[in-house]
């Protein structure tokens, strides 16, 4: 089974898989392989290189999700960035998934983040302070509050 | 209160300007137009217009009060939001369970 942790900053899934981290890493890279469990895509393991998941599109979204590689840490990290919703209009929502492999009993422990905003876009209006993060906060509070 | 659409609730939210308006509302509880604008360093007019956009996304609602206009969070429209993350730890165990079949058909 696998665990979930969520809080409102950061979505974690965890599992350990009775498999080496070399084929995991293969699931994770390989364009056909990662089709065959995620989404299609054209995806590539080479860091600044901006590819595509797509999927059929649904109510309020079209299905496709624009990334950017960031991290190709082979057998231990990878990490692209994550957009929906993308138009002329609006930059959409942007999240960072990071993937990260470590040995563990019987196999590899295989645990995915999907956390705020980049600090680049944090970075877009006055600096960090006023990013994804403070506004998750605030949300803590007031949710707390309420 | 009725629940804003999703769409306008994320497109309000995605930008920076107004995720900062938001946020000081939240913080500061209501605060006046001229307040706001002193706040978020742009003009007026762009606040004004940023103040429309996260109505429209009912994240804000408004009283007049002599010639100032008052503005308040709602937090409650973010529900759409926090409904979608709950989503996405959904979409990710599917995911993690298509995976696992993957990995054994997989050579070894």
């Amino acid at each position: 089974m696998s665990t979930t942790a969520q809080s409102t900053r950061t979505l974690v899934v965890e599992r350990i898989f009775p498999h080496p981290p070399e084929k995991l890493w293969r699931a994770l890279t390989e364009s056909p392989l990662l089709a065959q469990w995620m989404m299609n895509n054209d995806f590539q393991p080479v860091p600044g290189r901006r590819f595509q998941f797509r999927t059929e599109p649904k109510p309020n979204w079209n299905g496709v999700v624009d990334c950017e590689v960031l991290v190709v840490d082979p057998m231990r990290r990878l990490s692209f960035s994550w957009s929906v919703g993308k138009s002329e209009n609006s930059p959409g929502l942007q999240w960072i998934v990071l993937w990260t492999l470590t040995p563990a009993e019987g196999g590899t422990r295989l645990r995915m983040e999907q956390s705020g905003f980049s600090p680049d876009q944090q970075q877009a209006y006055g600096g960090a302070k006023y990013g994804w993060q403070k506004m998750f906060d605030g949300l803590e509070r007031v949710l707390g509050a309420l | 209160m009725a629940v804003s659409h999703p769409n306008y609730v994320f497109r309000a939210l995605a930008d920076p300007t107004r995720r900062a308006i938001f946020e000081e509302l939240t913080r500061q509880g209501e605060q006046t137009v001229h307040a706001l604008t002193r706040y978020a360093g742009v003009s007026q007019p762009a606040v004004s217009k940023h103040l429309t956009v996260l109505k429209r996304a009912k994240l804000v609602r408004h009283r007049r009060e002599g010639r100032e206009t008052h503005y308040q969070a709602q937090p409650d429209a973010l529900a759409p939001m926090v409904d979608w993350l709950d989503l996405y730890g959904a979409f990710w165990r599917e995911r993690f369970d298509r995976l696992e079949e993957l990995l054994q058909r997989m050579e070894p």
